[in-house]
């Protein structure tokens, strides 16, 4: 910038290029008509630099900055919280712009960059968004360091190296604050309503259709690795919402969970595994059927959902133990059994009526739900991702005439036709199986993975799991969806393709993105502790942590000084010098020291006298020396045959 | 090691170069660093910044804190080495007129491997100039002084300073050097006439222009004798010029402070800083004097300078 205070077109283009890329990612969720603004706004600033004109008066500027709030106001319905703050930060930095005046104004505009890559990071914390975000705050300091340069200006090459420099000796310092700063469980003050907005997983309800939908994304729900063997793809229902109310179309959760710790008996070993649960707004976490101990904050219902006690909001890790083999609920309350046959009467009737003459055929509870499960395999049902609409007796038209459908129609059909039949039944929602990333060796569960399926209560075996799917579909239960959909069905992108190496790299990135996960984003307060207890911080709480902060930065900011000062030596006189003194070692150990306020020729004379034979070499470097340090001899090439000299003296 | 270490560190202790006062080298203990207006502007930033991170649980939004934070810390090491190493020399001070703004030639000696840049160098509320001091020489700088008063200016204590590279901290070193301007008295602005010249004893020639042998041409100015227009010039469509000739005597313009009585000193000196100027600007033979001071006429940059070097020190202390 020029020391005159004005900004310059080249400093005004580097700054608007570092805020462009900054609030370019924000341009998905900003209204349209706001980045059209922005983007004009800009232009026009360009233009104004570019011809050097002057900047318009401040009563235009003030009145769009009134509009832009009213605008925000009315796209979000709410001019406060994340969203609508977001939105008036980017129009606050382009009509700041509209006004940048002095070099006062510019380093505003910087800081306002810096802190909008922050609000980037509300959206996404992404391996991808920090690359990007790198990149903009070199940038930005790029920009930052043009405005600072008031003699000449750096070319861009150099510039980018010097912002690149600057963060590159930064980075040992952030790590040791990264790692050191004693982290605070957040939220400080109430969250904005809007502050999780975008999160998807499974809902509590269940129609037709909701979980397909969910099938179609490719989004990690969770991630697991295990501490014992990992059990077959097969054998991991994943259990979420348990849902008992069914009103002819929606399947809800119906009376609220009761919190009573239902016992079970467990047959075979305990799976212990842990889990990384993505953030999805809601209160379940994910277990294997059935858990028996859970570290994270939660607890279980009468029905196995575990149950956290805050929304999931933030990813989550958790430890659990839960056995594959087990008989739980034998002695159901009746009230609940009776809850497990509740149907509203007026739909349906054809299915009513055919549960009821599997009943009167068979007779025991057994028989009928192989009934039901050979009318689905051995009637042309199809199992696909696209089932059609279904029609106000929705039951009847899936089983009588569409057949076609996803695993919510089966179990739902299934647990419908049970109680017709008059045996209590259960609808449960979570995912089946996940796809094992040998990288790492943990298991993947996307939301592609969803599903339900269905559990009855038998007198003598109490609650016991159906999957109605795995009737139609066996291929889904054992291989996942991809394997089970016929051919032209959409599926989500990942599951599709089956070429090796692409499988290969996802698998290969999405050990990465856990890591990142795990020890960047999940950085919390818990993970902290645990970590420094085992780098061997004893007990350490904020007095420690600070404590090693102080040293860790202390100890590195010395170092740097020490290396710039190292640096700043005068480049001939230092090298000289030094090897003066390396010259002078050498004869103290030779038994001749030099006295202490001795000049170099007295010195040469009198090691002269005392030892001739070294006459001539002591000579020559005192000689060179005396032009080298007090003379006008500045040659390169001097230095270095004075240097040679000191090295072939031999002490 | 540590022998070597210090060996090498030996070499660049200041030294005494410093005792003549003509220049200054910025050492570690001269050179002094403080957080800017801007620099403390970011540190609220920062703490916005790291509340939003706590409050979202943003750990993305740590570390980029944490960086922001540390690159400021590191750019106060920038800048402070921006500074320290240099050596500022002084150089020569042209003489200028009261009123003017003097002008102190130093040189900012870089003798490090490592280009300084956007070095300022000021007097306190005078304007700045910066300069970029490359790597391994001296770079040329000024350090302007406005000369309010006719005498010996004094540069006094002026201010080196430094924001690169990122504004956040100042960083700066006051010194003194040894460094004076002469400032003459500001000429009258009136042209009043060049008092009448004397004749040079032995001679009786009226005008101070020789007429004898043809010396060159020189602008035409009214009153010149229309005999000694160029006429040639003027059938070429040149300006008017007239020829020049040289005498062999010619007379002996006296500017003498006895010339001027009743008028206050400083006017006095003005006057005749104005006469110097004129007299010059003609070509006269012409010489000054004033109490306790004579210059013998003469002609020429040497003796005009000579000549208001005597008007500026009138009456001050010689040095």
């Amino acid at each position: 910038m020029a020391a005159n205070g004005d900004i310059g077109f080249r400093n005004t283009a580097w700054l608007i290029g570092a805020l462009a890329m900054m609030a370019a990612p924000h341009a998905e969720h900003l209204p349209v008509w706001e980045s059209l603004l922005c983007v004009m706004l800009v232009l026009w600033r360009l233009h104004i630099a570019h011809r050097n004109l002057s900047l318009p008066p401040r009563w235009p500027i003030i009145l769009i900055a009134l509009g832009t709030a009213v605008g925000v106001a009315l796209s979000y319905g709410i001019l406060f919280g994340r969203e609508p703050g977001v939105a008036l930060l980017i129009a606050l930095v382009a009509l700041k712009l509209m006004e940048m005046r002095t070099l006062r104004d510019a380093m505003l505009l910087v800081y306002l960059g810096y802190f909008g890559v922050l609000t980037n990071f509300f959206y996404s914390q992404s391996i991808l968004i920090a690359i990007y975000m790198l990149a903009t705050v070199i940038v930005t300091t790029a920009a930052m360091l043009g405005l600072n340069q008031m003699a000449g200006e750096l070319p861009v090459r150099a510039r980018f190296r010097f912002a690149a420099t600057l963060l590159a000796q930064s980075v040992p310092l952030m790590l040791v604050l990264f790692v050191f700063f004693p982290r605070i469980q957040g939220p400080l003050w109430g969250l904005p309503q809007d502050a999780h907005a975008g999160l998807s997983g499974l809902t509590d309800t269940m129609t037709p259709g909701s979980i397909s939908q969910l099938t179609l994304s490719d989004a990690v729900a969770f991630r697991v690795t295990f501490a014992t063997p990992m059990p077959r793809p097969s054998q991991m229902y994943w259990r979420g919402p348990v849902l008992w109310n069914y009103d002819g179309r929606t399947w809800t959760q119906g009376r609220p969970t009761r919190f009573k710790a239902p016992g079970f008996q467990p047959e075979g070993e305990a799976v212990r595994y842990t889990v990384t649960l993505e953030p999805h707004n809601r209160h379940w976490l994910f277990v294997l059927d059935l858990p028996a101990e859970l570290s994270a904050r939660s607890r279980v219902t009468n029905d196995f959902q575990a149950i956290a006690y805050l929304p999931v909001r933030e990813r989550m890790r958790y430890e659990a133990a839960s056995h594959l083999q087990y008989r739980s609920g034998l002695a159901e309350a009746p009230s609940e059994l009776q809850r497990a046959l509740q149907l509203p009467p007026e739909f349906n009737p054809r299915g009513r009526a055919l549960a009821q003459s599997w009943r009167l055929r068979g007779g025991s509870d057994e028989a009928v739900i192989a009934a039901a499960l050979a009318h689905f395999r051995e009637q042309p049902f199809v199992y696909t991702l696209t089932p059609p609409q279904l029609g106000e007796h929705a039951m009847d038209d899936f089983l009588f005439t569409v057949r076609r459908g996803f695993c919510e129609h089966y179990a739902s059909a299934f647990v419908f036709l049970m109680r017709a039949a008059g045996i209590p039944s259960r609808v449960v929602l979570g995912y089946l199986g996940g796809e094992v990333n040998p990288v790492g060796n943990y298991l993947i569960v996307r939301q592609a993975e969803a599903h339900a399926w269905a559990e009855v209560w038998l007198a003598e075996r109490g609650w016991v799991r159906v999957d109605p799917t795995a009737a139609v579909s066996p291929a889904r239960i054992e291989s996942g969806v991809a394997a089970a959909v016929p051919a032209g069905d959409p599926l989500p992108a990942l599951a599709r393709v089956d070429y090796r190496w692409i499988k290969q790299l996802r698998l290969r990135l999405d050990a990465v993105a856990n890591n990142w996960n795990q020890w960047v984003l999940g950085y919390t307060p818990e993970r902290q502790t645990r970590f420094l207890t085992r780098a061997g911080l004893n007990a350490p709480d904020w007095k420690s942590m600070t404590a090693a902060l102080t040293i860790g930065t202390g100890a590195l900011l010395l170092a740097f000084v020490a290396w710039t000062l190292w640096r700043l030596r005068p480049a001939v006189q230092g090298a000289v010098q030094a090897a003066y003194l390396r010259f002078c070692s050498k004869l103290a150990r030779r038994g001749l020291p030099r006295g202490q306020a001795e000049g170099p020729r007295d010195y040469a004379t009198r090691v002269s006298r005392a030892r001739p034979e070294l006459a001539q070499v002591v000579d020559a470097v005192i000689q060179l020396y005396i032009q080298l340090r007090y003379g006008t001899l500045r040659d390169e090439a001097a230095v270095a045959q004075l240097k040679r000299l000191v090295a072939a003296f031999k002490a | 090691m540590i022998g070597a270490l210090r060996n090498y560190f030996a070499g660049w202790q200041p030294r005494a170069r410093t005792s003549d006062g003509s220049a200054a080298r910025l050492g570690l203990r001269r050179v002094y660093i403080l957080p800017s207006r801007h620099g403390i502007l970011l540190c609220g930033f920062f703490v916005l910044m790291l509340l939003g991170s706590i409050n979202y649980n943003l750990s993305l939004g740590y570390a980029l804190t944490f960086l922001l934070a540390s690159m400021a810390v590191v750019s106060m090491v920038h800048a402070f080495r921006n500074l320290a190493g240099l050596t500022v020399r002084a150089g020569r001070a042209e003489a200028v007129f009261a009123g003017d703004t003097a002008t102190f030639n130093v040189f900012l000696e870089n003798e490090t491997d490592q280009p300084k840049q956007s070095i300022a160098i000021s007097r306190e509320a005078e304007p700045v100039e910066y300069y970029d001091a490359p790597a391994r020489a001296a770079t040329p700088a000024r350090l302007r002084i406005p000369a309010r008063r006719r005498g010996h200016l004094k540069a006094g204590r002026f201010r080196v300073f430094t924001r690169f590279p990122l504004g956040l901290f100042y960083a700066w070193s006051n010194m003194d050097l040894d460094m004076y301007c002469v400032v003459y008295p500001k000429p009258e602005a009136a042209r009043l006439p060049l008092p009448a010249a004397e004749p040079s004893p032995g001679e009786g020639i009226e005008s101070g222009y020789g007429s004898d042998d043809f010396a060159g041409l020189r602008p035409y100015h009214a009153g010149d004798s229309l005999r000694h227009i160029a006429w040639k010039a003027v059938a070429r469509e040149q300006d008017l010029l007239t020829k020049q000739f040289t005498g062999r005597a010619e007379a002996e313009l006296w500017l003498d402070w006895d010339l001027l009585p009743g008028v206050d000193q400083e006017t006095r000196l003005s006057r005749l800083a104005r006469w110097v100027l004129d007299a010059e600007a003609r070509g006269l033979n012409y010489g000054l004097r004033v109490p306790k001071t004579r210059v013998e006429p003469g002609r020429g940059d040497t003796h005009r300078r000579r000549c208001l070097e005597s008007l500026a020190l009138f009456g001050t202390e010689p040095g």
